[in-house]
C-alpha cells in the first residue's frame, strides 16, 4: 500500500475504520514504516495459485495456516450441465487439477465443484461466514474488496503475495491512505447498489482512489442491505482503491450470525462486542473526502471501455469533436469505435445481444429477486441471449427454493450453475466479436467479455430490463413502456 | 527473483492511458500454471488480429521495438485485475521498465516482485520521453536504479523517486518471503496473542 506516516499503537487520536483493523493486525513494524501485517483469512482460486504453490515447493516451505486458508474453482470452470463431466479445455483442466493437487499435497480445505457451497470465490466468504468483520482478508484477485461489506480490510494481491500469506500468514506493506465516500440521502426508486458504484467512480475516475482504501458512509449507504454493500465494495478496485469498506453496524451482525463458520454462543457475542469498537472514531481524519447525494443519481450504465466512463441512462453518446483536450478526445474516439456507438446516441437507442446477470459484483439472492420480478410474466426479446449465473450453488438453491428459476426460464433466461461466466472471457460464456452486452459484472475494457465484446456495465434491475426490451432502456419507465 | 541495478534499452511509446490488465494480458491466457512463456500473449487484442497475423500499425510489431526493454505509458497503467501475469507477459517479451504518470496499486506491488520496475514520471517529463522512444532506433533509454536517474537519449539525466525498501530488494535481487521468515518469533506472539482474544479466528476451519 501506498506510504503514509507510521502509526504507533499508543497514538490516542481518533482513528478511521482502516486504522483500527490495520493496527490490530501489526506484528511488527521495519525500520522504514513497512509493517508486517498478519492476515486472518486467506481464500484462493485456481487462476491466480498454482505459481505460488510451485514457489513454496521450489523453496521447500510449507502452508503456514492451512486452517485459515480456502481454495475454492471458480474462474475458467463451465457453467452448464459439461462441468461435471471432464472440463473440454485442456488448459482449465490442467488448472483446476493442479489445484486439487496442491490443495492435497499442502492440505489446504478446499471446496470442489460437485460440493454446493462452489462459488465465486467473493460470494462464498461472506455467505459461509469465513469473511468477519475487523479481519484482514486476502486473495489473489482484485475484487476482494467485496468483503469490505462486512467491515473487514479486504485487498486482492497478486501471485508472489499469494506465496508469501501461505509461507508467512503475512503481508509486506505500508499502510493506505485513508479516503470517505459519503453518499447522503435515500436513493430513487429504479436505483440500486450498482447505481451509486457507478456513479461514485463516474465522479472520481478510475484512478480517483488510487493508494487510498475507501470507506463508504452515509444514509444511502447505511441503508443498503449486504449483498448492495458488497456490490458497492465489490467495484472499489475499479475507483482504483485497494480496498473499500462499510462499517460493521446491526445489519452487518444481522447477517453474520448463524453462519456456518461464524463465531456461535459466546463467541459471538464477545465478537460483537469487538465489532462494535471498530466504526471511524468521531473527528477521524481522512486524506481525501467526497461527497454524493443520492437522491440525484439516475439508472447508470457505461457506454466506454473503462468504468469511469459511464452515463445516467437517459444520457447520449459523447461526440469526441467537442471534446478540446487532445489525449481524451483520441481516447473517447477509440472507445466509441471499439464500442460500434454513434456519437450523439440516446443510449436508450442501443439494441443488445447478450444480457449477463451475475459476477462477483451482482449474483446474490437479492440480485436474482430483482431480476425475477422483472422477468415474472414476460419475455425476453427473441434476438437477445439471457444469462442469470448464481454466485454460488448455496444461491442456487436458494433462488429455485423461492421458485425464481422458473420464473426465469418461463420468461426465456438461462438458468446457469455457479461461476464467474461471462465476467472475464476464460471459461466457456464469452461475447462474440462484435456483440453488446447488458452485463451486470465490473468490467466494461476492450475484449473483457471475449475478444471484441462490447460491454456495458448496468445494475441487475437494467440488465433484466434490457433483456425483456431487446434494448437498454430506462427501469424506472419500464412498466410503463411494456406493451406500448 | 532478478536483480535490476540498470538498464540501457530501447523504448516503445504507448501513449495511452488507462492500460488496463485486459489489455496488457487477456483474461484467456490466463490458463498456464507457470510464469514464463507468456510473452507472445503480451497486448494480444492490439498485437494480433483473429487468424493469429500481426497487426503492422501495433508498435511492438514494428522495429526497433519488438526488443523494447521499456514502454513509455500515461496515467493509471496496470489498472484492473490483480493478475501477476500482467509484469510476467512484460517480463517475457524482454521488458523490464515501465514509466508512467502513474499506475494502479496491485500491478506496482506485482512488478516489483517480478524485477519490473515501474518509474513514475510526471506528466510533462513523460510527454518527453514518449518523444525520445519514437525515435526508433535512437530511442535508447537508461533507466539507473542505483542513482535513480533515467537518462534520456540526449544524456539529460532525469531523477526519480523510489521506496528505499523497494528499492534495496530490487538491486540485490532479494525474495521477501526470506526476509519475512526472519520474523517468524513476532508472528508466533502475534498469533498466541490473538488466539486468546478471538479464538473463533482459530477455530473456523473447513
Amino acid at each position: 500500500m501506498s506510504a503514509t506516516k507510521p502509526r504507533t499503537l499508543s497514538d490516542s487520536s481518533p482513528r478511521t475504520l482502516f486504522d483500527k483493523i490495520w493496527d490490530a493486525h501489526v506484528v511488527e513494524t521495519l525500520p522504514d514504516g513497512t509493517a508486517v501485517l498478519y492476515i486472518d483469512k486467506h481464500l484462493t482460486h485456481e487462476v491466480t495459485s498454482p505459481q505460488a504453490f510451485e514457489g513454496l515447493r521450489l523453496a521447500g516451505r510449507k502452508v503456514r495456516r492451512p486452517d485459515a486458508t480456502l481454495a475454492v474453482v471458480d474462474h475458467n470452470i463451465a457453467t452448464d450441465a459439461s462441468r461435471y463431466g471432464t472440463i473440454e479445455d485442456p488448459e482449465s483442466r490442467t488448472q483446476v487439477e493442479t489445484l486439487e493437487a496442491n490443495v492435497k499435497a499442502f492440505g489446504v480445505p478446499y471446496i470442489p465443484l460437485t460440493d454446493k457451497r462452489q462459488g465465486i470465490v467473493h460470494v462464498i466468504g461472506p455467505e459461509l461466514g469465513l469473511s468477519l468483520p475487523g479481519m484482514t482478508i486476502v486473495c489473489g484477485d482484485s475484487h476482494t474488496s467485496t468483503h469490505g461489506a462486512l467491515g473487514a480490510l479486504a485487498f486482492g494481491i497478486g501471485t508472489s503475495e499469494v506465496e508469501h500469506v501461505l509461507a508467512t500468514q503475512t503481508l509486506l506493506q505500508k499502510p493506505a491512505k485513508n479516503m470517505r465516500v459519503t453518499v447522503d440521502g435515500k436513493l430513487p426508486a429504479g436505483c440500486t447498489a450498482k447505481d451509486i458504484v457507478l456513479a461514485i467512480i463516474g465522479k472520481i475516475g478510475t484512478a480517483g482512489g488510487t493508494g487510498h482504501v475507501i470507506e463508504f458512509a452515509g444514509e444511502a449507504i447505511r441503508a443498503l442491505d449486504m449483498a448492495g454493500r458488497m456490490t458497492v465494495c465489490n467495484m472499489s478496485i475499479e475507483a482504483g482503491a485497494r480496498a473499500g469498506m462499510v462499517a460493521p453496524d446491526q445489519t452487518t451482525f444481522d447477517y453474520v450470525k448463524g453462519r456456518p463458520f461464524a463465531p456461535k454462543g459466546e463467541a459471538y457475542d464477545r465478537a460483537v462486542a469487538w465489532w462494535k469498537t471498530l466504526p471511524s472514531d468521531e473527528g477521524a481524519v481522512f486524506d481525501k473526502e467526497v461527497r454524493l447525494d443520492a437522491a440525484e443519481i439516475i439508472p447508470q450504465m457505461t457506454w466506454g471501455t473503462s468504468p469511469e466512463d459511464v452515463l445516467p441512462v437517459t444520457g447520449v453518446v459523447p461526440n469526441p469533436a467537442e471534446i478540446a483536450d487532445e489525449a481524451r478526445r483520441a481516447q473517447v474516439q477509440r472507445m466509441v469505435e471499439y464500442m460500434g456507438l454513434t456519437p450523439g446516441q440516446k443510449l436508450t437507442d442501443l439494441k443488445v445481444d447478450v444480457v449477463f446477470v451475475g459476477s462477483c459484483t451482482n449474483s446474490r439472492i437479492e440480485d436474482i429477486r430483482v431480476v425475477a420480478d422483472i422477468a415474472k410474466g414476460r419475455k425476453v426479446a427473441p434476438h437477445v441471449r439471457a444469462l442469470v449465473v448464481p454466485g454460488s450453488g448455496l444461491v442456487k438453491e436458494a433462488a429455485e427454493a423461492e421458485g425464481l428459476d422458473k420464473v426465469l426460464l418461463e420468461a426465456g433466461f438461462e438458468w446457469r450453475e455457479a461461476g464467474c461466466s461471462m465476467c472475464l472471457g476464460m471459461n466457456p460464456d464469452k461475447l462474440k466479436p462484435g456483440q453488446r452486452s447488458a452485463s451486470t459484472s465490473n468490467r466494461n475494457f476492450e475484449g473483457r467479455q471475449g475478444p471484441g465484446g462490447r460491454t456495458h456495465l448496468v445494475s441487475p434491475a437494467m440488465a433484466a430490463a434490457a433483456a425483456i426490451a431487446g434494448h437498454f432502456v430506462d427501469v424506472r419507465d419500464f412498466a410503463k413502456q411494456e406493451g406500448v | 527473483m532478478k536483480a535490476f541495478t540498470t538498464l540501457t534499452g530501447i523504448a516503445a511509446p504507448m501513449p495511452m492511458a488507462n492500460v488496463d490488465t485486459d489489455k496488457i494480458i487477456p483474461g484467456r491466457f490466463l490458463k498456464t500454471i507457470q510464469r514464463t512463456g507468456l510473452g507472445k500473449h503480451l497486448f494480444a487484442n492490439m498485437r494480433y488480429e483473429d487468424d493469429g497475423a500481426e497487426k503492422p500499425d501495433f508498435v511492438l510489431n514494428q522495429e526497433p521495438y519488438r526488443k523494447a526493454e521499456i514502454l513509455v505509458a500515461y496515467e493509471n497503467f496496470g489498472c484492473g485485475s490483480s493478475r501477476e501475469h500482467a509484469p510476467w507477459a512484460l517480463l517475457d517479451f524482454g521488458i523490464r521498465c515501465v514509466i508512467a504518470p502513474d499506475f494502479a496499486d496491485i500491478f506496482h506491488n506485482n512488478s516489483f516482485k517480478n524485477g519490473v520496475l515501474p518509474v513514475k514520471l510526471p506528466r510533462e517529463i513523460c510527454e518527453q520521453l514518449m518523444e525520445d522512444a519514437r525515435l526508433g532506433p535512437n530511442s535508447r533509454i537508461t533507466v539507473d536504479l542505483e542513482r535513480q536517474v533515467v537518462v534520456r537519449p540526449n544524456g539529460e539525466e532525469i531523477p526519480f523517486t523510489i521506496d528505499p525498501f523497494r528499492r534495496h530488494l530490487l538491486l540485490n535481487g532479494l525474495d521477501d518471503i526470506g526476509q519475512t521468515m526472519q520474523h517468524a518469533p513476532s508472528i508466533d506472539g502475534f498469533e498466541a496473542k490473538q488466539r486468546a482474544a478471538q479464538p473463533w479466528l482459530y477455530d473456523a476451519a473447513l
